[in-house]
């Protein structure tokens, strides 16, 4: 029986896994060292919060695994030998293997600052940086987090909710500003300062300061200015987790290097999730797309690669899309709406009042086609969404249908008419 | 800033600290609820008006003052911080000593009420004459052990269901729907059957419907509206509208919700006192199939039983009244088969399994008592009498079941255990919604992360994330509407919605955002 090993029990590995189960009867092993059964790395902050214990996160119930045939191994694997094709473990132990899926995930980022590694400075993606920030944060008073993405701003409310005093440096005039329009960056990062979080724009670190045992006590940002800490939360984004492949044959650049079939440049091994880049990735898409949802569909597309003989499947993601959770706002976003348009991209901008609803529609300067959404505290509708980005749907089409889209609640307050007369406002006065 | 408490590996618990006004408030809450520990301990109160009005006041006053600062002054959104570090809320000690009193009073309400200060000849002493002013006040009577349990109830809505109000006022579905339980506790539990009394009318709750109100088709009961004339005529026939057409119209609209959460009182107090407890239910698959059998069983209970007291009410001879003992229990025989038939015809591939045999069996049962007893004519139904069984009925489910577990143990095993396990009147409406109604909970496209708020949050244990990863609707028979779900998701991804039926029930893979091809052949392959 052919044996499938998967490296990585994330979504990308398990939602492969699942899918090789559907169709065939290959003997599958999940391998992690990081925890004992597949839970949602996106939910680590709730348990943190006390919205859910670490059971909650567990998608699917213990039994499930061995219902459906799926082995879960908890080891390291420290050297893959290709050409055997055989894992060692850090415990001397071998596997053979037929198929290998590579499925890491990430680490965070650490830029070489001075102190970077000092107690009490972390990042926030595995279950041990958890158990980290929990044994970080027993004494601590303030903190200050580097980097405003979207796992800094959850570090800040998690810390929030022990009344920890938050500093938050970012590079950006506003928060996530390389992602998002400077409207909608404003608004968020006003947002995150009316939690009490004392928000830095175009500040960043310099350099981290120890006390006498080895802690840390202070952080120097790059104006010169001590901010006096007891935690430091690395939040400057994520990169492949693939340095126990450095040195092998398998072909890497910033991550491991895979076809449109996922594949690497060796036979029978896979690549798919955070860790994997594209060598040719669709033009509306990024090489490396650390998110949950890519991890999924890669999953899904290499276990149809794997079960069906002779009949490879390309990875083709359809229209772009995510979301996130600012303190209180939500977001979504569907297509691409690009943080820094150029001649080509209008925005048309609307914003609500209170400063917690907010969209932002991105459409072509010429011929006014639809390019995306970015939508915050009004949910909207992914289905109608992605059948307008497919069918090339003009902005007035979108404008004009808008309520079409929307998720909220029922009861929930319509804002599409005021949202129309705003756009032809602004279209006259334009 | 004060130094803060924290000890916790993931699992332990973490700051929950109240603030200065919060232990006022609480202190206030507790006087209130003092007065009523003396009375019951047989302080006299002197002058019973006040002492009622100060007590009722004091618990009403503390629980606001809390939950205006719990949460006002703070953003709108989802206040979850800590549930599960609170003793309270996460199973910890005081959960255990409150779930104890909680049911230590049951146990006395319905078994021991003259420890409450119910004497059967004289006065009322104790608890129950510190109520009688506002009973006498209401109806022109004195209080009953159900009279207070009723104002307390009714309180605990009122003043718990304001504090919800407060915690989720940026979800407008979740304010109109708790005014709705306020309403309907207070009017129409509460007020309009003792006005009834003081009219000298029977009392009367329309929105407690059979078979949750399982008296309804009692002996005493249609005596009592018999003999009312016309009104009460009127209320025996809008009960059994109530059942045989209101609610099937109402579920087939709106799905169940439009009772257990937007109207019924055990629901109200689930709702509103019962949701720091919501994250409680036990979501795993074991309980569900627990659930499914221990439901259908208590409406199969209740069904025989109130065929057995309507059988032991009617007469034999069709000239005093066309609806003889014969005649009803065809009847009742006939509308059970008739009903099955509807469902194994149209509706036999949407039912699981295991869902067919209960069916099955349980016709079988309710058929072969019904013969039974026919053919042995001894007018008896399980060997009991009809009467019997309802006691059993009564001591069983309506006290037990209900009260003592239903609400005694909310800090133990969450806030929906009668209406989960037990509600004969759910098992109903949720048969209908299953099968036939324009309720479902949709998923949006492929944005859900797994990330088991949903899940943790739903009172009755459906394991939502389940059907949201999938991008599946959710319709299950349990589901009370009450969407908390789709309030604490962090991605916009779940929405109540009634739409048409076609496609309501989907149990594809059809998450968006991957090649379109790709999961269509997925599809094809998985059927």
């Amino acid at each position: 029986m052919e044996h499938i090993v998967i490296i990585g029990n994330g979504i990308a590995g398990i939602t492969c896994a699942r899918h090789i189960r559907k169709n065939s009867d290959a003997k599958i092993t999940v391998i992690s060292a990081e925890s004992d059964y597949f839970f949602s790395r996106t939910a680590l902050m709730y348990v943190y919060m006390g919205h859910m214990k670490w059971n909650h996160l567990k998608p699917y119930e213990d039994w499930f695994w061995e219902k459906n045939r799926i082995e879960l191994k908890k080891a390291w694997v420290e050297t893959i030998y290709f050409e055997e094709k055989t894992l060692h473990f850090s415990s001397d132990e071998t596997m053979k293997y037929d198929k290998l899926v590579l499925a890491t995930g990430s680490v965070y980022n650490k830029f070489g600052w001075e102190g970077q590694d000092l107690e009490g400075v972390q990042g926030l993606v595995s279950k041990q940086d958890l158990e980290l920030l929990e044994k970080n944060t027993k004494n601590c008073k303030k903190a200050v987090i580097i980097g405003g993405g979207l796992i800094g701003v959850e570090l800040a409310e998690m810390l929030k909710t022990r009344n920890i005093e938050v500093t938050f440096l970012i590079r950006e005039e506003a928060f996530w500003h390389n992602v998002l329009p400077i409207q909608d960056a404003k608004m968020i990062s006003e947002h995150i300062k009316s939690h009490g979080v004392d928000l830095r724009e175009k500040t960043e670190l310099d350099k981290i300061v120890a006390n006498e045992n080895g802690r840390v006590k202070s952080i120097i940002t790059n104006s010169g200015e001590e901010i006096e800490c007891q935690l430091v939360g690395l939040c400057t984004g994520v990169k492949p987790n693939i340095d126990f492949l450095k040195h092998s044959a398998l072909e890497t650049d910033k991550g491991i290097l895979v076809d449109e079939f996922l594949q690497t440049n060796i036979k029978d091994v896979y690549a798919i999730g955070d860790c994997s880049q594209l060598k040719q990735p669709l033009s509306h898409r990024k090489p490396i797309e650390a998110v949950w949802y890519a991890g999924r569909m890669m999953g899904e597309t290499l276990a149809q690669t794997l079960t069906l003989t002779g009949n490879e499947i390309p990875y083709k993601p359809g229209n772009w899309f995510n979301s996130a959770k600012f303190f209180d706002i939500e977001y979504q976003t569907y297509g691409n709406v690009s943080a820094k348009p150029g001649d080509n991209e209008m925005h048309f901008h609307w914003q609500h009042k209170d400063n917690t609803k907010a969209i932002t529609i991105a459409f072509d300067a010429n011929s006014n086609k639809f390019l995306g959404i970015n939508t915050f505290g009004i949910r909207m509708r992914h289905s109608v969404f992605d059948q307008w980005l497919s069918e090339n749907r003009k902005i007035d089409h979108v404008l004009a249908n808008l309520k079409q889209a929307n998720f909220d609640p029922e009861f929930y307050t319509h804002y599409e008419k005021d949202i129309f007369k705003s756009f032809k406002e602004n279209l006259q006065k334009a | 800033m004060s130094k803060i408490e924290h000890n916790m590996s993931l699992t332990a618990e973490a700051p929950a600290k109240l603030s200065t006004t919060q232990r006022l408030a609480s202190g206030i809450g507790l006087v209130g609820l003092f007065i009523l520990v003396l009375a019951v301990a047989n302080v006299n109160f002197p002058n019973k008006t006040l002492f009622l009005t100060l007590s009722l006041g004091l618990i009403a006053a503390g629980t606001i003052i809390f939950a205006n600062d719990l949460y006002l002054g703070k953003h709108e959104g989802i206040k979850n911080d800590g549930v599960w570090f609170k003793s309270l809320s996460g199973r910890g000690f005081w959960a255990w000593i409150l779930g104890i009193c909680l049911t230590l009073f049951y146990v006395v309400l319905y078994w021991y009420p003259q420890y409450l200060g119910l004497n059967a000849d004289g006065a009322n002493t104790g608890i129950i004459s510190l109520f009688d002013p506002l009973s006498q006040f209401i109806s022109g009577n004195p209080a009953s052990q159900w009279f207070v349990y009723g104002t307390l109830y009714t309180l605990a809505i009122l003043i718990f269901g304001y504090k919800f109000i407060l915690k989720y006022r940026n979800n407008r579905y979740e304010v109109i729907r708790t005014f709705s339980v306020m309403f309907f506790q207070l009017g129409f539990a509460f007020i309009l059957p003792e006005i009834l009394i003081r009219l000298n009318q029977p009392y009367y709750n329309p929105a407690n419907i059979w078979p949750l109100n399982y008296d309804l088709f009692t002996d005493y009961k249609i005596n009592e509206f018999l003999s009312a004339g016309n009104i009460g005529v009127i209320m025996l026939a809008f009960g059994l509208i109530s059942i045989f057409v209101i609610t099937p119209i109402l579920t087939y609209k709106y799905g169940k919700r439009w009772y257990c959460s937007w109207v019924c009182g055990c629901g109200g107090l689930a709702e509103t006192a019962g949701d720091p407890y919501r994250q409680l239910s036990n979501k795993s698959q074991y309980a569900w199939k627990i659930e499914r059998w221990v439901i259908h069983s208590v409406l199969v209970f209740v069904t025989v039983m109130t065929i057995a007291v309507l059988y032991s009410f009617l007469g034999d001879s069709a000239n005093d009244f066309w609806l003889t003992k014969d005649v009803f229990l065809w009847g009742a025989a006939g509308f059970l088969t008739f009903l099955f038939a509807v469902i194994m015809i149209f509706k036999r591939k949407e039912l699981a399994k295991d869902a067919k045999y209960g069916a099955i069996g349980y016709l079988v049962v309710i058929l072969s008592i019904i013969s039974i007893n026919y053919f042995s004519g001894n007018g008896n139904i399980f060997f009991f009498g009809g009467y019997q069984l309802r006691e059993w009925y009564g001591f069983l489910i309506g006290a037990a079941f209900s009260g003592v577990i239903g609400v005694g143990f909310y800090p133990i095993f969450g806030s929906r255990v009668w209406c989960r396990y037990g509600c004969p009147m759910a098992a109903i409406l949720g048969m209908q919604q299953r099968l036939f109604s324009r309720f479902r909970i949709t998923t949006n496209g492929g944005q859900c992360i797994s990330c088991g708020n949903c899940s943790t949050y739903c009172e009755m244990g459906i394991d939502v994330r389940a059907y949201a990863q999938k991008g599946e609707n959710i319709v299950r028979s349990s589901c009370v509407g009450c969407g908390i779900c789709s309030a604490v998701c962090p991605r916009g991804v779940l929405k109540l919605e009634n739409d048409d039926m076609g496609g309501r029930i989907n149990s594809e893979e059809v998450l968006l955002g991957n090649d379109v091809d790709l999961m269509d052949l997925v599809n094809q392959k998985s059927k």
